[in-house]
């Protein structure tokens, strides 16, 4: 008894406090995004969406509970073994499970669906930390960086096979991690300047992109001094820019799927198609904006009761939150998970132990993916990457693995002076 | 330099969510038009069409009202697997319309209704409504067609259709949309803006399936539909029916007028279709049918064909000759036949004689005064003075130009001016003996069989004529348009007329009268037969009276093209519309056959 009342005080009660908000208010417009018009409809309906996440939310704080319970070394210890069970349940999930809106990412135990790939993010999470903690760990070094790129790249990878290519991207979450533990900035760079090359490649079509490449690079030789080695470089740059060029052509053309495509080119042009691949995003931007300052009111969003903005209760909540509780609304739920963010940057710093740091980024950065993916793409900054939005959303393995992923943080920040300590 | 790592990734989240804030300013409250299509997602405007106001005649009698039809509406998203061959059957279309409107509909919208099949009659709809259910996705709408009472007066009633792409660029009030019925010729047009009404509208909610949830704010924009104002026709539907009959298989037209009131009591095209063709779901291959007809049957004669008035133009040349003095009731001419070819035999004529016996060379010296009262040296000079003051007296009479009758399209025939000569002849190179021809009504003279009526009618007034109208009241008990009721003064002396009169009595009662065909006992009938020359062929057969002569009640016109005489055809059918009109029986039954037989070139 006295423990726990130590683990609830050393608990930070910031974070549990903005948790149990955003859970809250998630469950709010989980209800109003299904309720539709008709008076007899209850927020605790168990046929309904809200009154399912009840037990979702329910179950969380038992997991909480568990969590804060459990001893502190578990986490540390057993990171690789949790890895390993999540990636046997990834390369089950491709044999046994089912399939749901295109995506094998299921498993069906009685009524229950659970999606392995939701747990892959706190389990990489916990091995990451675990393999970059090691006393003798160096960034810099190939075959440590590489390891851990593979530690990353291989759940994304298996997620990617079943066709959840939104989970598979959330893990790129993790270079935010590696550059915090010393990665060298100017590949983060350069992998921006890869995914501009990409967008580009998508837009401008390849001919102007080559030729513009080309222009490029006469210009800067003719502009600097004329040394062969500058030159010769110059010229393989812009060869490899070239060649990436060409690679991403092929790879949307032939390797990406029709949707795929259609998702990202919504992104740019949204009116380019309103009824097709622009519809989610042209009406979940109609379903906002139409909010106004202070919102038309809970339950009495027009776009949101009469089903104009699809997948409502998961994905594009925000939506039903921003044009029911208008830019005040968004302005609070924006402004929480920033609090929320800068926070768990502020905790990771405070650990003494590297392990705990690192696990603290690995939370703070995959939070900050899911939140600004899911918001950028109902805004139309983002392509429609389905997602779901932290804490807020529909959906019990989201709500678990968030919460799973959280508090084992908050579990390690109210012991970080017994890590010392041992 | 990890610490300084530590701030910039705090500063990003910061940014992503400063940025993703000003974004969201900008949709939610700078930018309105979020809002506007929030609400046109879930807005349906639904157009109520009133009922199209009837038209009667002028007893009341219902001559044109609505019929329902029904159009079949198909949302191609609501339909599920049908029996297509049963489908096609019991609306009597085949395999490939059916594919052909599917695929015009998904085209135009999925979720939205469209125009499967339009106007199916209230028999076929009965038969198809116990079937409907078996039909997901489809559903009918109400319209209304114009149905007739009386198969008459087409021509004059006009029609109604689809409003066409360009009236509709034209429609500067944005009234009407795409598929809205509106009037196309005759009352329909002309009264378009009474008959219409206007159209109600009600915003309803609708999800994004298309169901609809609800009214928009309660119905606080909504409006009520606003029925169509009814017209009362000045037609007697009888009397046009019987005119009607008489014209069968012939060609041309007969105009009968109230002259105190200017009202038209009969107005007959011949030949005449009947009205129901135009109005339905084959009014494609029925307007085309008609439209190719040699004989024009959507060509409305009354107020559109032109014909010299041969020598019922006479009563009119006399009036104006007394007017201007070059003659009076009292002068007897000798006339020996020598300026013009003449049934009329060589002696004396006065005015009435002149009339009666409608004597050519009497009009060629009384136009010849008219035209020549020595007012200029110059014969040419005073020829030109001449004309100008008979033109003026013409114009009076409302010839010349059109009178302006709430029919669309009137034309307004032709009456020489010296302008027109002088583009012909030269500038003083025509004189009387160059124009002559036009002293007995042929020539270049043209006039409509509704001019004719209503110079016919300025007769019978003894001076006067209100604009010859087809609508008495706007609304059932209401006024006719402002214009009809203003009186056009021909200014002619009353007692001139009385001498004229006089003459055309006798045309009709008078022994070896031409006009006799139009005798009834009981009823002093005054007239004038013409026969117009034409290059096309036979002559046509004209006629003009009115009757009583004391206290007139009805003028007529009638034209019948390539009838021959004057006083066969035309003073027949003249003097059995008067005989229907008065009576309200026809007690001269071998007129009647006479008539209806048609042979009058013997």
């Amino acid at each position: 008894m006295k423990k726990n009342k130590t683990i609830i005080n050393k608990t930070d009660w910031l974070v549990t406090l903005i948790y149990f908000a955003l859970v809250f208010m998630g469950w709010l417009n989980i209800y109003a995004a299904v309720y539709d018009g008709e008076t007899t409809q209850r927020i605790f309906d168990l046929s309904l969406n809200s009154g399912r996440q009840l037990i979702w939310i329910g179950s969380s704080i038992l997991i909480i509970i568990a969590i804060l319970t459990i001893d502190l070394r578990f986490y540390e210890s057993f990171a690789y073994a949790i890895y390993g069970l999540v990636i046997g349940l990834l390369l089950l999930v491709l044999v046994a499970g089912r399939e749901v809106a295109g995506s094998t990412s299921w498993f069906e135990l009685g009524g229950l669906r659970l999606q392995p790939s939701e747990f892959a993010k706190f389990a990489t999470a916990l091995a990451v930390a675990k393999f970059m903690s090691g006393s003798m760990y160096k960034i810099v070094r190939k075959k440590d960086f590489l390891i851990t790129i593979a530690l990353i790249l291989f759940p994304s990878a298996l997620i990617m096979l079943q066709g959840d290519t939104g989970t598979a991207l959330v893990f790129g979450a993790f270079v935010i991690v590696m550059y915090r533990e010393g990665l060298n900035p100017w590949l983060i760079v350069l992998g921006l300047f890869a995914i501009l090359i990409f967008i580009l490649t998508l837009f401008v079509g390849k001919l102007y992109l080559m030729g513009g490449i080309i222009t490029i690079a006469v210009i800067f030789i003719a502009l600097g001094s004329k040394r062969l080695k500058r030159i010769l470089l110059i010229m393989s740059a812009a060869a490899a820019v070239a060649i990436m060029v060409l690679s991403v052509d092929y790879f949307v053309s032939e390797i990406l799927r029709p949707h795929q495509q259609n998702r990202i080119k919504a992104l740019i042009n949204p009116s380019g198609d309103p009824l097709g691949y622009g519809w989610n995003v042209t009406q979940s931007k109609i379903a906002i904006g139409s909010g106004g300052m202070m919102g038309k009111g809970f339950l009495n969003g027009t776009q949101t009761i009469y089903g104009f903005v699809p997948e409502q209760s998961t994905d594009f909540i925000f939506c039903t939150l921003g044009e029911e509780q208008g830019w005040i609304g968004s302005l609070v739920i924006i402004g929480l998970f920033v609090i929320l963010l800068t926070r768990l940057v502020a905790l990771a710093e405070r650990q003494k132990s590297r392990f705990a740091r690192i696990y603290g980024y690995s939370v703070a950065s995959i939070i900050f993916i899911h939140f600004m993916v899911n918001i950028g793409m109902t805004i139309g900054l983002f392509p429609v990457i389905g997602i779901p939005l932290p804490f807020f959303s529909y959906g019990g393995s989201s709500l678990w693995s968030f919460t799973i992923l959280l508090f084992i943080f908050l579990k390690l920040d109210a012991h970080r002076a017994q890590i010392l300590f041992r | 330099m990890d610490e300084n790592r530590k701030y910039i990734i705090q500063f990003t989240f910061v940014l992503i969510g400063i940025i993703y804030l000003i974004k969201l300013f900008d949709i939610q409250v700078l930018d309105s038009t979020y809002k506007s299509k929030a609400e046109d997602n879930i807005i349906r405007k639904v157009t109520e069409y009133p009922y199209r106001g009837l038209i009667m005649d002028r007893n009341k009698q219902i001559m044109v009202y609505n019929r329902p039809v029904f159009d079949l509406m198909v949302v191609p998203n609501e339909v599920e697997k049908i029996d297509t061959t049963k489908f096609c059957e019991l609306l009597r279309i085949n395999k490939q319309y059916f594919d052909e409107s599917i695929q015009a509909a998904i085209k135009f919208h999925r979720q939205q209704p469209s125009v499967f099949l339009k106007m199916l009659s209230d028999k076929d709809f009965a038969l198809f409504q116990d079937n409907l259910v078996d039909f997901k996705g489809f559903y009918v709408q109400p319209r209304s067609l114009r149905g007739y009472n009386y198969k008459a007066m087409s021509n004059a009633l006009g029609y109604i259709g689809e409003i066409s792409k360009r009236t509709l660029n034209r429609d500067t009030s944005s009234y009407y949309r795409q598929g809205d019925y509106i009037g196309i010729s005759g009352i329909e047009l002309d009264y378009e803006a009474d008959l219409r009404g206007h159209n109600g509208v009600r915003y309803m909610m609708v999800n994004a399936r298309g169901v609809i949830k609800g009214k928009f704010k309660d119905g606080k924009y909504d409006t009520l539909s606003v029925p169509g104002i009814n017209l009362v026709s000045t037609v007697d539907a009888d009397l046009q029916q019987y005119a009607e009959w008489l014209m069968e298989g012939k060609a041309g037209g007969i105009v009968a007028i109230e002259p105190e009131t200017g009202e038209i009591l009969t107005l007959v095209s011949g030949p005449a279709y009947d009205p129901s063709l135009l109005s339905g779901r084959s009014f494609g291959n029925n307007f085309a049918m008609l439209n190719m007809d040699s004989l024009t049957p959507l060509f409305n004669r009354a107020t559109m064909s032109v014909y010299p008035p041969g020598s019922t133009f006479k009563p009119l040349q006399a009036l104006i000759a007394l007017q201007e003095g070059v003659t009076n009731d009292r002068e007897q001419i000798f006339c020996s036949g020598g300026l013009v070819g003449d049934h009329a035999p060589s002696g004396f004529y006065d005015v009435k004689k002149g009339i009666q016996k409608s004597s050519n060379n009497y009009f060629y010296i009384l136009f010849r005064r008219i035209i020549n009262q020595k007012l200029s040296e110059n014969t040419f000079i005073d020829s030109r003075l001449g004309l100008e003051k008979w033109d003026e007296y013409l114009q009076r009479f409302g010839l010349g130009r059109p009178l302006g009758i709430d029919i669309p399209n009137e034309k307004g025939g032709m009456i020489p001016t010296p302008t027109y000569y002088d583009r012909i002849y030269g500038h003083n190179r025509w004189k009387w003996s160059t124009i002559n021809s036009i002293s007995i009504g042929q020539g270049e003279i043209l006039i409509s069989p509704l001019q004719m009526a209503n110079y016919i009618s300025a007769i019978a007034n003894r001076g006067y004529f209100y604009v010859p109208h087809i609508i008495k009241s706007i609304g059932e008990d209401g006024e006719p348009r402002s214009e009809y009721h203003v009186k056009h003064e021909t200014g002619i002396d009353t007692a001139h007329f009385t001498t004229v009169i006089e003459g055309m009595e006798m045309v009709v009662n008078g022994v070896g009268g031409t006009g006799f065909r139009a005798r009834i006992e009981g009823l002093n009938v005054v007239g004038k037969t013409g026969t117009s020359q034409n290059p096309h062929g036979e002559d046509h057969s004209v006629f003009i009276a009115f009757a009583p002569k004391d206290n007139p009640k009805i003028a007529v016109s009638v034209y019948v093209q390539n009838a021959g005489q004057g006083a066969r055809a035309a003073a027949s059918i003249a003097g059995l519309v008067i005989e229907k009109y008065m009576t309200g029986t026809i007690k001269r039954r071998y007129i009647e056959a006479y008539a209806r037989k048609g042979e009058f070139i013997y």
